[in-house]
């Protein structure tokens, strides 16, 4: 009992942790709710809105969760010293982050799609050319998120670690991914707006639904994950030289 | 070769290490030696520039580390204590992902000649954290040598070894600087080790260097039989004289 007060006492992320999944549950399914309240039929008619969502969705979240913990891995290891004393410059970590979070989310996704057409028979593929352009920015924007975590727990150490698993589900109730961004309350709409995913999934249902390609959601998505990717790796470089500054480097593990 | 020149790092207020100065000869083997805080690790941590220094620059091979860290890195490596490989990959997956970041062609034959010297071979295959700390000081240590480095910093390399062990990796050490004229710099509170092993002794306290010279010198300037003695006389700050009125 003492062990584990001492502990919530000194992480904030710990005691935030606690609270946090029972808020994110309830937004999302209040506003869900709310939805189908006044669209039920709309839903009806739109085969495979919940489902798309659910995939696309994922993307996003194994994007970021397979950077971060590969991330993380090196530093569960202690082998952050060995990487950073190495020839290895950081536009090359970066780089191998990304790739092989994109290996993760593949095989990762490859099961998730294939019961979805066995046990439903719906297919992601069935958005066309148009799923390209929502996978490459879904995956982006968790990799900007990715970044970000990555930078907060080389500043705040492993007892930020959580981070990794939720930050990223902070976003979904203004991502509006089983909702249109319309049924969120005006003073949220502006959040939602700088969302790159947001516009993705509304570009979804705007194929899904009406079946047409909304190519200003798809460029408004492009445009700012631009700005995400930048401020994701931007974090990351900045915690990155401030953990040299503080002697981080070759102190932080399990 | 290795020159260090009023290397300084604060922590907030405290001073960890404070207006350092030392160079260490191309082909010499030289310790920092000091107790437990006084600074060995952190000076070793920026000369390998895992550690920013608050003042003070390190040139290595007459390059400035600060401007040409991406240049030097590969000419140089390091064990330590206080980092690990990852535990879940087989050592030769761990010696093959190290051989790639410091661009060894043959990563294969590279990995052989290390499991004969070092004698790995037999858990080559093994994951690295079901290894013993003998065996994984050896790995670290197989690591350390990958890329034949010019400048080898090694932190307490002894540690967690028994004698016998500890005995035949200073006989690594000794044949390594002898077949490569690398320059090796370790921090080791082994006395007898660093007796055996180097030209040069820089004794650090608080910080800084309080007494450098040659092990048979210092032991000669002081008084004293051993280097152990020695050093105990500079921890803890007490001469001869004061001992011989006691």
């Amino acid at each position: 009992m003492l062990r584990h007060t001492y502990l919530l006492r000194r992480s904030w992320p710990r005691i935030l942790e606690l609270m946090y999944w029972p808020t994110v549950q309830m937004i999302i399914w209040g506003l869900v709710t709310q939805f189908l309240v006044t669209h039920s039929s709309w839903v009806a008619q739109a085969v495979g809105v919940l489902l798309a969502g659910v995939i696309l969705w994922d993307v996003m979240f194994r994007g970021q969760i397979g950077l971060s913990l590969v991330f993380m891995e090196e530093m569960w290891a202690r082998n952050l010293g060995h990487l950073f004393a190495s020839p290895l410059r950081p536009w090359e970590l970066i780089c191998a982050l990304m790739l092989i979070s994109l290996i993760r989310t593949l095989i990762g996704m490859t099961g998730a799609v294939g019961f979805a057409f066995l046990l439903y028979a719906f297919s992601i593929f069935d958005l066309g050319f148009a799923l390209i352009g929502f996978f490459v920015n879904l995956i982006v924007m968790g990799w900007a998120v990715g970044f970000f975590v990555c930078g907060l727990v080389l500043r705040f150490g492993l007892g930020a670690e959580s981070l990794a698993w939720f930050l990223i589900f902070a976003l979904a109730p203004f991502s509006c991914v089983y909702y249109p961004l319309s049924i969120l309350p005006d003073w949220l709409e502006p959040v939602a707006a700088v969302l790159p995913s947001a516009h993705v999934f509304e570009g979804m249902r705007a194929l899904l639904v009406d079946g047409t390609f909304s190519g200003d959601h798809m460029m408004r998505a492009t445009l700012l994950n631009v700005g995400w990717m930048a401020a994701g790796i931007a974090t990351f470089l900045g915690f990155l030289r401030s953990a040299r500054i503080r002697g981080l480097l070759h102190q932080i593990g399990e | 070769m290795l020159e260090v020149d009023g290397l300084t790092k604060r922590f907030g207020t405290v001073c960890a290490v404070d207006s350092v100065s030392f160079a260490v000869a191309r082909g010499a083997t030289a310790a920092l030696l000091g107790a437990n805080g006084a600074g060995k690790t952190t000076t070793m941590a920026m000369i390998l520039s895992l550690v920013q220094p608050s003042a003070g620059r390190v040139r290595i091979f007459g390059r400035d580390l600060a401007t040409e860290r991406y240049a030097l890195l590969p000419r140089m490596n390091f064990s330590s204590p206080y980092t690990d490989l990852p535990h879940r990959l087989t050592v030769r997956e761990n010696l093959a992902v190290y051989a790639k970041l410091y661009g060894i062609e043959d990563v294969a034959g590279r990995i052989e000649v290390l499991a004969e010297t070092l004698d790995i071979g037999a858990f080559l295959k093994r994951p690295t954290g079901k290894l013993s700390a003998g065996q994984r000081t050896r790995v670290a240590l197989a690591k350390a040598l990958l890329n034949e480095p010019e400048l080898l910093l090694l932190d307490e390399p002894s540690a967690s070894l028994d004698p016998d062990t500890a005995d035949w990796a200073r006989g690594v050490i000794e044949s390594y600087r002898a077949e490569t004229g690398a320059t090796i710099l370790l921090a080791s509170h082994n006395m007898a080790e660093v007796e055996r092993l180097c030209d040069d002794v820089f004794v650090m306290s608080g910080g800084r260097i309080v007494e450098s010279g040659t092990p048979a010198g210092l032991i000669e300037r002081h008084g004293r039989a051993t280097l152990e003695e020695v050093f105990l006389e500079i921890v803890r700050g007490t001469t001869c004289l004061d001992q011989a009125a006691q």
